[in-house]
């Protein structure tokens, strides 16, 4: 969209029609970026800026930078040096090695790359020195802007406990039973008392749901002292923790707000980000399903007095519990751009980075607070390298030796900072991508969020896509009944895939049998060969034996011309599709619904892997022949894994708490693997003696590495 | 005929040992009146019959136990339905010895199913050595059947197929049997570089038997189930007093991980068999004919972004050579040929918009891609068969030269080195090679150098063609002289960079990695009509 090349006459002309329009959103539906970077030329802005940050959220800001014809320098680690964010930029500058303390949370490295870039504003994204108001004042010592909120909100907002203060002088219903820094697990244990479990322990630095544990006893709350002190240790180098009365099932729903230098402030609707997996986002929408518009108003005009209160300027997002009954409370102040900005952009149709570098350059904000719509509907689904099988998510790594985002298809987004290449590390973040999707309703946008991830092709790295497939179509995402308590409460006992019912059995079995099929007929035309045996491919008639989650079934294909009827358990499927067998994706019609498939893996043994509803299916396709010699191969068992523990990701060895010869209960702690700043603690599954110790601390090691070897 | 009838059920209905001796004796005194009586006809449908059965029911049942298949099941899955023809079903054994003339002892068709068939429509020949009939034992007649479908096969021009389940030599025949196994050895020679010959390890095979697969192109090995070895571990016991099972002396990852001597090795026998037929189509059918071209989808113009990012900066950071392939053959199909062995070069077949090529690449991620004694026999040996059969060869360069140390000097590195030298020289097959980061050295010149005849070299951004690495050079050019980093600085800013070696024309372009699929795909049509011929010669003297 070359938004850029409309003239300020024709913006204000655009703008009023688009106010007068009884329909905006169909206005808005035909452009395929969701947010307009309306800039006024004669608005004076930054010459170069420089983003202190990596991956989609540097590519993020640098676009709209484009936009803005301002030159953009990105700061990166030696790893990331041939990252996308590095070629967006104009300029690039190293600021050490991989580890984030060295390089991205490096304020020597990055004030010396400002000032050898000459750049006149910092944009920190989000993490890393986004909230860190030391960065903040020397990049304030030095001249330099930063696109953000100043020092003293950083500072109020950063405070747990000075953020409530303020709240409550600002008229903003806080959480009851509020309390103090903790000194050590037994204070922690007293506090906890008090309050009357649950309880929640968080780090004070950190933002987000980093280092945050529920305890429902002492022991509980004694762990959680102990993790979350060690990681907001090694997260924020600031070992401070946080207890407060913890609020059942409640929604996590917050307001973005944009305030100026002027004391001007607006309220840009809500987000809804329940959908959670201990206490990290996965799947964002706005509006909420939840909010009426009197509870939105009470909630943004309290965000916005929080905001003025602070004298907050910039976008900054105040985060509230809303309980079953529409109560909400406040429980913290993002200062900060939020990873989930992208569906408050498309509902409002703001481009929230532009606006926060008018504002940072000191111009008074262009909307009222009537001028802010609610257009259509938006849900961003946070796609993660990480196995959604274990525990919703532990992060792996990889190279993406594969990747193609779905951006054709219309009315989705998708953020990234990554490319076909690229190596997901254990360094950083393993997220992908942010996929958005947008549409007029919000059948509407879960339908095209559906086939985005349908679409979305992603090889090399284990990835959240079957988990996030799932959650969009599951019947109480669609009713809007979520909670933060929704992956425990629908997945009891973890995430274990699409459940095939008997329809969807057919649907992959009749595909996995026409693709069989299809590539059998393909391995027998011999292009220019005469010494081929015609006779093989007159055949139109097959009967195959197929092995799907262990139980077999007897299909019969027939084909003509691109189409297969396969008959399944006594019905007929009908299989249509170009069968292409290069392409990643495998669009096929399916009795007439078109469906899009992914085949991982295609071997010529017959193992199939499909990508089906999200879920990754491993079917076997089999002759009847060669299914019925099957019976005589050997078994081949696989290895005993109760005695040996392996690595579930990659990451660091951060403790070892066992030696050969120990003995060990069912449940103790053998060590603590770290990975993505998340400390994961391996316990034994049975009662045994250590036979040996394969890790020692500070190693790294990779995902199914043994760790250590019970008797 | 019914006392014909009554011994031949007897025998498969396992009747006791007595009835067996009473009926042979019987069929003795009336043998030309049972032949007499029974009509031809019911005399054939009654051999073929016996002969489908091999051994034996029961001894079916003892195969199937051990996990293994028959000798026909093998076959059916093998070659395309209702294609196999097959060739001798009623020669039997000759042995007149220790009563092995008894008709008892004889079985139509021996121990080996031999024949014709198609695979994917495309003719091959196949023997199948039967395990149930004398352990699957070679006599003169199993040795004459294996002959028989060889010279056939050379003279039409398709490849033969062994599918290896046998416990040696029949004992019983003595040197006929030896005498045998010379005959198959002559005609693998013979067949060698004319058809390709493929072995699949089944079974048991052990002693003079083995030398049949080692001359073959290709030995593949069932995993568990299947073992090559000179001699047995009991004769190693009595020997080298060494303790060792079967399958440590020379089972499936012994030969495909240690010895070399197996290119692959499968899960079980229906995988192998599956796997071969695919593994087929990447083979011509015979030195006469073309590299096979398969219908494709996946575009030959198709960029690979992945690449431009995939050679780390650091020189001395290791990535996988396989990356690279799976990302510009087609469909990220690779055969690859002995993934376990000598893993610091990466050999095996894929597809160029269709068309049969063979790989040979540097990999970094194994002792730095260096070349040693394993990984040049290991590439040498496929370069050839190559060559052989008309398929071009692409070369992925990343390596930093031959493997110093007394072990590999000892070993003879400069002999077997010379190997690969010999084989990339010789080929006249189109030759492409692609450097990917570095080029170090003699091994340089033996990676399919343009000196060596390549016809297409490309060079990455990130090649550098050198004769060593820049912190050797300078120790030598600039021995006891300070300044020693200034130097390799300058030595990097003029060697570790593609230019000297394409200003001189050894490369012919520098192309961007993402970009060499395409590249590729361009070069092998423009090569199809390659025509290249060594001089006269009886043959080359490679030094083995």
């Amino acid at each position: 969209m070359a938004a850029y090349t409309i003239t300020p006459t024709f913006q204000r002309v655009l703008h009023a029609v688009k106010r007068a329009t009884l329909h905006p959103r169909c206005w808005l539906l035909n452009f395929r970026a969701q947010y307009v970077t309306t800039h006024d030329w004669n608005e004076k802005t930054f010459d170069k800026i420089l983003i202190a940050n990596r991956g989609e959220i540097a590519c993020r800001v640098i676009k709209t930078c484009k936009k803005m014809d301002i030159r953009t320098v990105a700061v990166h680690s030696d790893v990331d040096s041939s990252s996308v964010h590095v070629k967006m930029a104009d300029e690039a500058v190293c600021v050490g090695p991989a580890p984030t303390s060295k390089s991205y949370l490096n304020m020597d490295a990055i004030m010396d790359a400002i000032r050898q870039t000459g750049a006149q504003a910092v944009h920190p994204g989000y993490g890393f020195l986004s909230e860190n108001k030391e960065f903040a004042r020397r990049l304030a010592a030095e001249g330099v802007t930063f696109i953000g909120p100043d020092t003293h909100a950083i500072q109020a907002m950063g405070d747990k406990i000075e953020s409530k203060l303020i709240a409550k002088a600002a008229r903003v219903n806080t959480i009851p039973g509020f309390d103090g820094v903790v000194k050590d697990a037994e204070e922690a244990v007293k506090i906890a008392r008090e309050l009357g479990y649950p309880v929640m322990i968080k780090a004070s630095a950190g933002g987000g749901g980093k280092g945050m544990r529920i305890a429902w006893s002492d022991d509980e709350t004694r762990e959680g002292f102990r993790f979350s002190s060690q990681e907001a240790a090694s997260s924020f180098g600031d070992d401070r923790l946080l207890i407060e009365k913890y609020i059942d099932n409640p929604r996590h729903i917050e307001i973005q707000v944009l305030a100026d230098k002027h004391g001007n402030a607006l309220w840009l609707n809500e987000r809804e980000c329940s959908i959670q997996r201990r206490n990290q986002k996965v799947v964002e929408e706005a509006p909420s399903t939840f909010l009426d518009p009197a509870t939105r108003r009470a909630m943004g005009e309290q965000a916005v007095s929080l905001a003025k209160a602070v004298q907050y300027s910039s976008a900054g997002t105040v985060e509230f519990l809303v309980d079953s009954k529409k109560n909400f409370y406040f429980l913290e102040m993002n200062t900060r751009l939020q990873v989930e900005h992208p569906i408050t952009e498309c509902i409002t149709g703001l481009d929230l980075v532009q606006q926060m570098i008018r504002i940072a350059k000191g111009y008074k904000l262009q909307h009222k607070q009537e001028d802010i719509p609610i257009n259509g509907w938006a849900i961003e689904s946070r796609v993660y390298a990480e196995d959604p099988y274990k525990s919703f998510g532990l992060p792996s790594i990889g190279r993406l030796s594969q990747y193609e985002e779905p951006v054709r298809l219309s009315g989705v987004r998708v953020d990234s900072g990554i490319q076909e290449g690229s190596d997901i590390s254990i360094y950083y973040d393993p997220m992908i991508s942010k996929l958005v999707a947008y549409g007029a309703s919000r059948a509407d946008a879960l339908k095209k969020m559906e086939a985005a991830l349908d679409n979305y092709v992603i090889r090399g790295v284990t990835h959240n896509i079957p988990l996030l497939r799932e959650i969009i179509v599951h019947p109480r995402f669609v009713a809007g009944d979520i909670s933060t308590n929704f992956l425990p409460e629908v997945y009891p006992d973890g995430f274990k895939g699409h459940p095939l019912s008997a329809g969807d059995r057919r649907e992959l079995l009749a595909a996995a049998a026409a693709l069989h099929i299809a590539a059998q007929l393909r391995s027998q035309r011999f292009l220019g060969e005469q010494r081929v045996s015609a006779a093989a491919q007159e055949r139109r008639h097959w009967e195959l034996c197929l092995e799907l989650e262990k139980s077999v079934h007897m299909l019969a294909v027939s084909h003509s011309r691109g189409t297969y009827t396969v008959e399944v358990d006594g019905e007929k499927v009908e299989v249509s599709g170009e069968w292409n067998l290069a392409s990643a994706l495998l669009p096929l019609s399916i009795n007439g619904s078109h469906k899009v498939l992914q085949c991982l893996t295609r071997s010529p043994a017959g193992d199939i892997s499909l990508q089906y509803l999200g879920t990754t299916f491993k079917v076997r396709v089999l002759s009847v022949l060669a299914a019925s010699l099957s019976k005589h191969m050997p078994e081949k068992l696989p290895e005993d894994t109760s005695s040996i523990l392996r690595s579930p990701m990659p990451g660091t060895v951060v403790g070892v708490a066992v030696k050969p010869g120990d003995t060990v209960a069912v449940g103790q702690e053998i060590c603590v693997i770290e990975a993505m700043k998340m400390q994961n603690s391996m316990t034994a599954a049975k009662t045994a003696k250590v036979k040996s110790v394969h890790c020692k601390t500070g190693e790294t090691v990779g995902e199914g590495d043994l760790l250590v070897e019970l008797e | 005929m019914a006392t014909y009838t009554l011994v031949r059920s007897s025998r498969f209905l396992a009747g006791t040992v007595a009835t067996a001796v009473i009926g042979s004796r019987l069929l003795h005194n009336s043998r030309w009146y049972s032949i007499s009586h029974l009509s031809v006809q019911d005399r054939i449908e009654e051999k073929r019959r016996a002969a489908l059965v091999g051994g034996g029911q029961k001894r079916i049942d003892a195969q199937h136990k051990r996990g293994k298949l028959t000798a026909r099941e093998r076959i059916d899955l093998l070659m395309d339905p209702e294609s196999f023809v097959e060739y001798d079903m009623f020669v039997e054994h000759r042995c007149a010895d220790f009563g092995m003339e008894a008709d008892h002892n004889k079985y139509p068709g021996d121990s080996v199913v031999t024949g014709q068939g198609r695979i994917n429509g495309r003719l091959a020949y196949v023997f199948s050595q039967d395990f149930t009939v004398f352990g699957g034992s070679l006599s003169g007649a199993h040795a004459q059947k294996i002959c028989k479908i060889m010279d056939q096969a050379m003279m039409v021009g398709a490849p033969v197929i062994g599918l290896n389940d046998s416990g040696g030599a029949r004992i019983q025949e003595g040197v006929e049997s030896l005498a045998g196994y010379a005959d198959i050895f002559l005609r693998n020679v013979m067949a060698s570089g004319v058809v390709p010959q493929i072995s699949l390890i089944m079974g048991p095979c052990a002693g003079g038997a083995v030398y049949s697969p080692a001359l073959t192109d290709f030995t593949f090995m069932v995993k568990d189930t299947s073992y090559l070895f000179i001699t047995g571990p009991d004769v190693v016991k009595s020997v080298t007093n060494e303790d060792v099972t079967q399958e440590e002396l020379g089972g499936a990852r012994t030969h495909t991980a240690v010895s070399g001597v197996a290119h692959r090795a499968f899960e079980n026998d229906v995988d192998a068999l599956l796997n071969l037929r695919n593994f087929f189509n990447f083979l011509p059918l015979s030195n006469k004919d073309p590299a096979p071209v398969t219908e494709c989808h996946d575009p030959s113009d198709r960029l690979v972004p992945g690449l431009d990012t995939l050679v780390p900066f650091e020189s001395t950071k290791a990535y996988d050579m396989l990356d690279i392939i799976h990302g510009i053959v087609d469909e990220r199909d690779f055969f690859e040929i002995m993934p376990n062995y000598a893993k610091n070069i990466v050999v095996g077949f894929a597809r160029m918009n269709g068309r049969t090529v063979g790989i040979v690449g540097n990999q970094p991620k194994v002792a730095s891609g260096c070349l040693d004694i394993n990984s040049s026999v290991k590439g040498a040996r496929f370069v050839r068969f190559c060559d052989a059969f008309n398929i071009p060869i692409i070369t992925f360069v990343d390596v930093p030269g031959f493997l110093p140390g007394t072990a590999q000097e000892y070993g003879g590195i400069i002999r077997h080195g010379a190997k690969l030298l010999f084989a990339f020289a010789e080929a006249t097959v189109p030759k492409i090679t692609v450097i990917t980061r570095k080029a170090y050295g003699g091994a340089y010149d033996v990676m399919s150098s343009k000196h060596l005849r390549g016809d297409v070299n490309y060079a990455w951004p990130s090649a550098e063609v050198a004769v060593m690495g820049a912190k050797g050079a300078v120790q030598i050019i600039f021995r006891g002289k300070e300044n020693q980093a200034e130097a390799e600085a300058e030595y990097v800013e003029t060697f570790a960079n593609p230019f000297p070696a394409a200003v001189r024309g050894f490369v012919d372009d520098i192309i961007q990695p993402s970009t060499t699929r395409k590249r590729i795909c361009r070069d092998l049509e423009v090569l199809a009509s390659k025509k290249q011929t060594n001089p006269w010669k009886k043959h080359a003297n490679i030094p083995l």
